[in-house]
């Protein structure tokens, strides 16, 4: 049991990842972006397309960093990753959102735009890709550390939850620290204001797009690392993302945090009792539970 | 291909589309009149789907018994699988609105396709209920006897048309009623009408539940089209988002559009196919991948420059108003 709450925790910073950039454009532009666990799928293939493609091609070594599974590439592969993914979300609200806001459609076109997006990046990558599962390294030992109460953890793992931690410390004193982030937080609050307040809120919505795609993608590419990829695997992570964002409170960062933990634990321990394939049905009922018990989530946020 | 060749595959091209006809209706009612966004419509294809067999086989018996387990069997007419379907689904949506109805409208979106995934993943996982990923196989056809097998098409086409058709007008029919008149206030308005004195979860939620209704009468008659089912047919793709862009084209508050959308999108998704028979060998395994890109660019430049879909929706409110 101890093991499967590690191997949660694990698999809930990565929802978790993909859950604070949810709730970010959730909060700002109020629409739920069903497209948030494709971006997901795209960071981890364009990640492979480097490691396996690009990287090789360039004579980059294909080293691995001490017990962890993989190296220099991947390392190089992380953040040009992130940052096509972010530039992937930045233009999805581009051409598909922004002619959508300015003919002030409801925030049900855009969801339905957004489940468009989705399926065109879910295309793409299978097109290009195919149905097959596949890994970064393929056959490589994993050995795992053996911890107190029966856990094993594989270095890999521990490596992820420090990057998650890292990026999480990131985003907050960006949120705290810089203009840029008290003018998010601002606009999160209430648009109207902040733009009579001179903030120029059509550059927020670019950023916050840019940093929710940056964060999804690294998620995906840590799944991809941790397990493995495959062209459908946003759409398995669609339901988790949203049952923490509403379990945090839409447009709260911190909640989504913890909301992605606890869907992370919850998922990982009914496996216990269920079949692993039941998992976004988990997701799915404690989502429902919430829903009919506290509906504007654990901490409040945006009234539901 | 001869001239009978032809007809017969235009024939059962009208099936698919006329079923896929019957889901745009269901969802006009609940997005096109309410609002409502259901994005689970697979869930009640296949509920649909799954009750209407289980009531129209009988419980596997001797050797079969040992291949095939289902939780039950009544062995009863087609037409009492349809009704069966139909109380299933509006049973289920009873259910999924409950606790989301009174939030916000995109909850009740999450909430569809949260409960379609599960629905998918019961029937995969539970071989007791329903045979597992193998599915149900030899379903009854009506009027079975009557042709050549090979001809049945030519007897289920009018009966999916008939069935349609049936729903079609009933749904103009409440839809010019009182009833439909608030169904449309709320859409446009839910605080006003709110204010007017409608009770709006109670009026969402009949819709929802009529919507749903429909939509298992839809699986319905593609059970007994197919004469198999299993899980991996009620997948969004083809279980939910290609009957959203039929309906986005056709002209979503136009029942006429939800038709005619069915009827255009299907054409152009099977249009597309012959396109990508022309694609090389290796890619062949990935054409239906860009068939639905096809699809979904075409649902976003909808969006974007047709939000009205062909057709628009009808300004007429009443029959007693021309």
């Amino acid at each position: 049991m101890a093991e499967l709450i590690v191997y949660g925790i694990v698999l809930g910073s990565i929802i978790a990842l993909g859950a604070i950039g949810l709730t970010l454009v959730y909060g700002i532009l109020r629409f739920a972006n069903f497209a948030h666990g494709d971006l997901m799928t795209a960071g981890a293939f364009i990640a492979f397309f480097l490691v396996t493609g690009l990287f090789p091609w360039l004579g980059i070594p294909d080293t691995t960093f001490g017990s962890l599974s993989f190296g220099w590439r991947m390392a190089l592969a992380f953040p040009i990753a992130m940052a096509c993914v972010a530039v992937v979300s930045i233009l999805l609200d581009r051409i598909l959102y922004r002619p959508l806001r300015l003919k002030r459609s409801g925030s049900v076109i855009l969801a339905m735009s957004a489940l468009g997006a989705s399926f065109i990046i879910r295309m793409i990558v299978l097109i290009l890709w195919g149905a097959d599962y596949r890994l970064y390294r393929p056959g490589v030992l994993r050995p795992a550390i053996q911890l107190p109460l029966e856990i094993k953890i594989r270095p890999d793992q521990i490596f992820l939850l420090l990057v998650v931690l890292t990026l999480v410390i990131l985003l907050y004193l960006f949120l705290q620290r810089t203009k840029m982030g008290k003018a998010m937080r601002a606009t999160s609050d209430n648009m109207e204001l902040a733009r009579v307040s001179g903030i120029d809120t059509e550059r927020v919505i670019i950023w916050t797009w840019g940093i929710g795609g940056a964060l999804a993608g690294a998620g995906g590419i840590l799944y991809g690392i941790d397990v493995q990829l495959h062209g459908g695997m946003g759409w398995n992570f669609l339901l988790p993302l949203f049952a923490a964002t509403i379990l945090g409170g839409i447009g709260n960062m911190y909640g989504a945090l913890i909301g992605g933990l606890v869907m992370g634990v919850a998922q990982q321990v009914s496996t216990a009792y269920l079949l692993p394939t039941y998992k976004p049905a988990v997701a799915f009922i404690v989502m429902i539970v919430i829903l009919l018990v506290r509906p504007q989530g654990i901490f409040g946020g945006r009234r539901a | 291909m001869e001239i009978e060749g032809i007809i017969a595959y235009l024939v059962s091209l009208a099936i698919m589309a006329g079923i896929y006809a019957v889901f745009a209706l269901g969802l006009n009612i609940q997005w096109g009149y309410t609002g409502l966004f259901n994005i689970g419509i697979a869930g009640f294809f296949c509920i649909g789907a799954y009750t209407s067999a289980m009531i129209t086989t009988p419980m596997p018996t001797g050797v079969y018994a040992q291949y095939v387990r289902q939780i039950f069997g009544l062995n009863l007419p087609f037409i009492l699988g349809i009704l069966g379907a139909a109380l299933a689904c509006g049973f289920i949506a009873f259910l999924i609105g409950y606790p989301t109805l009174r939030l916000r409208e995109d909850y009740l979106a999450i909430a569809t396709i949260g409960i379609a995934e599960t629905f998918r993943l019961v029937f995969n996982n539970e071989h007791w209920l329903a045979n597992g990923p193998r599915g149900l196989m030899g379903l009854p056809q009506p009027l079975q006897g009557l042709v050549d097998p090979r001809h049945y098409n030519y007897i289920y086409l009018p009966i999916v048309l008939a069935v349609m058709v049936v729903i079609y007008l009933s749904i103009e029919r409440v839809i010019r009623s009182p009833w439909g008149r608030v169904l449309r206030a709320i859409r446009e308005d839910e605080v006003a009408s709110a204010m007017s004195g409608k009770d709006i979860f109670r009026f969402k939620m009949q819709s929802l539940i009529f919507g749903s209704m429909i939509m298992g009468v839809g699986g319905a008659l593609y059970a007994h089209y197919t004469k198999a089912i299993s899980p991996d047919v009620f997948t969004p793709l083809y279980g939910t988002f290609i009957i959203w862009v039929m309906l986005m084209a056709g002209g979503s508050g136009n029942n006429k559009g939800a038709i005619l959308g069915a009827f255009v999108v299907w054409g152009i998704w099977i249009g597309a196919k012959f396109l990508t028979d022309f694609l090389p060998y290796t890619l062949k395994a990935r054409a239906p991948y860009i068939r639905f890109l096809i699809i979904f660019i075409l649902l976003e430049i909808i969006l974007i420059h047709r939000p009205q879909g062909l057709m628009g929706e009808e300004k007429r409110i009443s029959k007693m108003i021309d």
